[in-house]
């Protein structure tokens, strides 16, 4: 699987990391040839494998629904870039 | 007597409570030696007066009688892990100034044993790395050096720094985090041990997050003794942590009695890889005569799907750390740079605040995850990362433990095996399939090269039976003798 200037660019705005035209070539042979390499999966039969997401092999542990933190907007908004009233400050995003 | 910082973790924490010397002498001591290796680049952070404030409590502690396992023992944190209120930036520029408002499990737990924090180590960025060439804080050196070559050498990675301050004896004993090999490379190319526990052993709540299907915390010292000790302290339930197990941590350092009989060690033939170095091959020898020597049975074994562990690693890691590095956003933490929409603001800041590997792993993540391709990648990959898991399962059926090497060469100078980006993940051959299957594994030191460098050698165990690790790796660690960079 081959990588082209215009995935790559795709790739990048999904992930929100702006790539510069001019860089796009170069990450389009590096992941390409990272890709090529994971191609080899291809062969491996999986017919009948069921996916493996988790390693620990127990139930999730459940808990009391109750609320058990909060109330510390200060320490949740103390490493913010901008904050205000409150809140964190963005650009508007509504007109 | 030797110098304090000479004395294993276990001397010193000894010495401590017989009240021979006291801890901000231990404290003093350390924090000198840490600005005498500088020029290593171990640390992001140094906390000196944080050290003599806790090394004084300790002080006060051990005078009542009182403290802990590891009370007074100065110890270096890997900057993946939140310390309250001391900069935590997990190597990367995107969180430079980033002050956790709370601390980590693991670390909290170090702290109620008494140990004393002298600074946050340096780390390759997001712990992407296996060289430690990728921090925004600069590249770690290895204390070692080859025989007649002046050349600074990696320490491996991503937790150099912890490696490097380790072997440098800066520090008595460091955290380390391994997802992919991460704790037992670096432990390896320094002349360390290194032990990465069974997934859910160690709490993961507090670590900056890289693949969590994969990541574990582990400590890294200068003896097995001493791991086993951090270990202890480091590990148990945590309801913070829901893949973190409630199962009691064994006493680790009472199970080294250097008794290996009857143990039933696996050789796997599939890590006998093709153009393996001579010296590497030797090594893994020696180690199963020695243990073999000791009284271990040695059986063959296969593990058939091992060969697809780091393919596998290199969609399943990609896929969780884009998904876990989309909080880095500009708003809550970290680097802002501003932009006209906050599309554009996200865009700006993570093309600002990530390097190169990280911004590669995450596109690649991005890649496999999206539409049309998820299911010919990501759950390919996890289909055989349960053929890989089962692989184990069988030959634990047969084997109480496995011996293999821990890395494929010994440390490299900046420069070498860096002509593109697959040439570096091959690097964790050897570690990555205990991460896919929530093995623990461990690195001891078990002889040097030709030129003078240290190699590692690794067991991997049955999950949560870290005590077998421990106590086989002793008795390599007993056969091998300790290295210590000149």
């Amino acid at each position: 699987m081959s990588i082209d200037h215009a995935t790559v660019a795709r790739v990048a705005q999904l992930a929100r990391i702006r790539v510069a035209p001019e860089q796009r070539e170069g990450l389009a042979a590096e992941l390409s040839g990272i890709l090529a390499w994971i191609e080899q999966l291809q062969a491996v039969d999986t017919d009948g494998v069921e996916p493996m997401a988790s390693v620990v092999d127990r139930l999730l542990p459940e808990r009391a629904d109750v609320v058990s933190d909060g109330g510390i907007p200060e320490k949740v908004l103390a490493n913010a870039p901008e904050a205000a009233h409150g809140y964190f400050v963005v650009p508007k995003v509504v007109e | 007597m030797s110098a304090i910082t000479d004395l294993s973790l276990a001397a010193m924490a000894a010495g401590l409570k017989a009240r021979q010397f006291s801890a901000v002498e231990v404290a003093q001591a350390h924090i000198d030696a840490i600005a005498r290796a500088r020029h290593l680049n171990a640390f992001i952070l140094e906390t000196p007066e944080k050290a003599l404030a806790m090394a004084a409590a300790s002080d006060a502690r051990l005078a009542r009688g009182e403290g802990g396992a590891l009370e007074g023992v100065p110890l270096g944190i890997k900057d993946l892990f939140c310390t309250e209120g001391v900069q935590t930036t997990a190597g990367s520029k995107i969180l430079e100034g980033f002050v956790p408002p709370y601390e980590s499990t693991v670390t909290a737990n170090l702290w109620r044993a008494g140990a004393v924090m002298l600074g946050k180590l340096n780390m390759d960025e997001f712990a992407m790395g296996s060289a430690n060439i990728t921090s925004a804080y600069g590249n770690v050196e290895n204390p070692w050096r080859r025989r007649g070559d002046n050349r600074p050498l990696v320490p491996g990675g991503s937790s150099g720094g912890s490696a490097a301050a380790v072997a440098a004896r800066i520090v008595a004993g460091a955290t380390g985090t391994d997802t992919g090999g991460s704790i037992r490379q670096p432990a390896s190319l320094t002349g360390i041990v290194g032990i990465k526990p069974t997934y859910g052993r160690c709490s993961r709540w507090g670590i900056v997050a890289f693949a969590s299907s994969l990541d574990q915390a582990g400590p890294m010292g200068r003896t097995v003794e001493d791991a086993a000790i951090l270990l202890r302290a480091m590990a148990g339930h945590d309801p913070k942590d829901s893949t973190s197990v409630d199962l009691p941590v064994p006493d680790y350092a009472a199970a080294l009695t250097g008794e290996v009989r009857g143990l039933k060690i696996g050789i796997p033939k599939e890590y006998r890889l093709d153009g393996m170095a001579p010296e590497i091959e030797a090594l893994w020898r020696q180690g199963i005569d020695w243990l073999k020597a000791a009284g271990a049975e040695i059986r063959d074994i296969s593990l058939p799907h091992t060969r697809h562990s780091l393919p596998t690693y290199y969609i399943i890691a990609p896929a969780e750390a884009s998904s876990n590095l989309a909080r880095y956003d500009g708003v809550r933490y970290g680097l802002r740079v501003a932009g006209d929409s906050l599309d554009a603001l996200y865009e700006a800041t993570r093309a600002a605040g990530f390097g190169a590997e990280v911004k590669r792993r995450v596109l690649i993540g991005t890649y496999v995850l999206s539409a049309g391709y998820y299911d010919a990648y990501y759950l390919k990959a996890q289909k055989i990362r349960s053929l890989i898991l089962k692989d184990f399962t069988d030959a634990f059926r047969e084997v109480d433990a496995i011996l293999a090497p821990t890395a494929p060469s010994a440390a490299f100078a900046i420069g070498e095996k860096m002509d593109d980006p697959v040439t570096m993940y091959l690097n964790d051959v050897f570690t990555v399939p205990a991460n896919l299957a929530g093995l623990p594994g461990i690195s001891v030191p078990a002889g040097l090269t030709g030129d003078g460098l240290p190699l590692g050698l690794q067991v991997i165990g049955r999950p949560f039976d870290e005590a077998t690790l421990f106590r086989a790796a002793h008795v390599i660690e007993r056969a091998a003798g300790s290295f210590k960079p000149c």
